[in-house]
């Protein structure tokens, strides 16, 4: 599993770095950024669902190409 | 779970004369006719009856209009509410407040950037204020915010020597919090407190005033804010004020009217609201001992709670002016029309949410808006969530169980922000810890 922010919708709410800081940082802006390669350890999966799920601006999305 | 035993369930219990503020000149509009075609957002039934209202407008008509403040169009349904705020083209920001004044203000800038600003200009006001207000530069706050909750706490404490128990969660505790904190992120003198909790009456609650009297309230707010303004030309300091000062858009410092207008924006925004957040989370947690009682034995649902309480007593309806003629789901919509945008009845539409009427503390999914949706979302969304967090939580750590005293005595704030004003609450005993 691979996380993704659009930074395009992404407007800084910050539920990600809330729910899943070991997946997500923010910048100096408070906007989301995906730490490293984005690909999640099968321990984390939830907690990468949970911030798609938490997301008000839909700008989460997780794909299975990791 | 049970629903909110809310204000809904009350609805006629608000005498509209007890909610006024009694210094308050009288609205200008008579008392609404219908809600789908005379509503009025500032008519003291409004919030305490908003969730009723709301459900009896999505089944009725999506977008309820009335002819007050010259048009005003009210939409209720999560679809309708995202669509306008991200449509920065049908609708602008140039004010946000519903009222009967004339809006003297311009498009792009508006009179309290960023907020009252449309893109371009929007992204250059906005981005210039999203550092101090980013995570990690309101996470070292969070010490401050815990000390200012917890001598409020000692004051009620200490306070509380009749029998009855009682105290105004309120007008004691929640509507501090955030003024003392913006005050000292402001540089502003903290002892000026009632003056702000004023000027915040004025500019959110006093909108369907005469249009004379709104514009004189607003004269003397500039003029405190220019006298700050003046000292910390004087003085400059390590202080959000001084910062605005220092600041530039395109190498060009800030015009006066800017800065104000945003010092404006950052010392009214967030007091209401979060004073709001507060008190409706602590209003919940006294009507459903059930809640209470599971957060003690589960502390780990916290977060999920503050995020369904934020959702569920979401405090904060936008409004936008229509920048240009179209229809919004069949209606027609006119050029400098208001529509409001109900954040908090797009928080409880059954269309987007599961159980949207249900205040569910260990709810997973929740995409709640009550920070708004889109370019504008609120800018102190972090600072908020830190404030409601630790105001909630030590309140609870510090009464462990209180209830309402009496649900008829709780009195609601009018017109866009929504929240508990007067919140009597009865402390109740506990065990006291056995001395080893």
């Amino acid at each position: 599993m691979r996380v993704h922010v659009d930074s395009e919708k992404c407007q800084g709410h910050n539920r990600c770095y809330a729910l899943a800081p070991e997946l997500f940082d923010v910048d100096e802006f408070g906007s989301s950024v995906v730490i490293g390669d984005g690909v999640v350890a099968p321990a984390l999966e939830d907690k990468a669902r949970l911030a798609v799920a938490n997301c008000p601006e839909f700008a989460i999305t997780v794909s299975d190409d990791a | 779970m049970t629903g909110p035993a809310g204000p809904d369930r009350c609805a006629g219990a608000t005498d509209p004369h007890d909610a006024a503020d009694p210094a308050d000149p009288p609205s200008i509009f008579g008392p609404v006719a219908d809600w789908a075609t005379d509503f009025d957002h500032a008519d003291p039934s409004y919030n305490p009856n908003a969730h009723a209202i709301w459900a009896d407008l999505r089944q009725r008509c999506p977008v309820a209009h009335t002819d007050r403040y010259h048009g005003a169009w009210l939409p209720t349904t999560h679809e309708l509410v995202s669509q306008i705020a991200y449509d920065t083209e049908h609708y602008t920001s140039r004010s946000v407040v519903v009222s009967t004044s004339t809006i003297l203000a311009q498009a792009p800038v508006g009179a309290a950037p960023p907020i009252s600003s449309d893109p371009p200009f929007h992204h250059h006001a906005r981005r210039l204020l999203l550092p101090p207000f980013a995570p990690k530069r309101i996470e070292p706050w969070e010490d401050d915010v815990r000390a200012l909750c917890d001598s409020l706490l000692d004051e009620i404490e200490a306070g509380l020597t009749d029998a009855s128990g009682v105290v105004d969660a309120a007008t004691q505790y929640a509507q501090h919090i955030p003024i003392n904190v913006i005050a000292r992120m402001l540089g502003f003198p903290p002892e000026d407190a009632d003056t702000f909790r004023g000027f915040v009456h004025d500019v959110l609650e006093g909108v369907n005033v005469d249009p004379e009297e709104r514009m004189e309230r607003f004269r003397r707010l500039d003029e405190y804010i220019d006298v700050q303004l003046q000292d910390h030309r004087a003085n400059p300091r390590d202080d959000l004020t001084s910062f605005l000062l220092e600041a530039t858009i395109f190498d060009r410092p800030l015009t006066h009217e800017h800065v104000r207008g945003s010092i404006i924006l950052l010392l009214l925004a967030g007091i209401d609201t979060t004073w709001s957040a507060i008190g409706s989370s602590l209003w919940h947690l006294a009507g459903h001992p059930d809640d209470l009682a599971r957060l003690h034995g589960e502390p780990e649902l916290w977060p999920s709670a503050i995020e369904e309480f934020l959702r569920f007593y979401a405090p904060v309806t936008m409004a936008r002016l229509v920048a240009q003629d179209h229809e919004l789901a069949g209606c027609p919509l006119k050029t400098d029309e208001w529509v409001l945008v109900p954040f908090p009845a797009a928080n409880v539409d059954p269309a987007a949410f599961d159980r949207a009427d249900e205040v569910l503390i260990d709810r997973q999914e929740n995409r709640h808006a009550a920070f708004g949706l889109g370019i504008h979302r609120c800018l102190g969304s972090n600072l908020a969530r830190l404030e409601v967090r630790v105001a909630v939580q030590q309140f609870v750590a510090r009464f462990p169980r209180f209830e309402l005293t009496d649900p008829d005595a709780v009195r609601w704030s009018v017109g866009q922000i929504r929240g508990p004003r007067r919140l009597p609450v009865r402390i109740m005993p506990t065990v006291p810890a056995r001395r080893v």
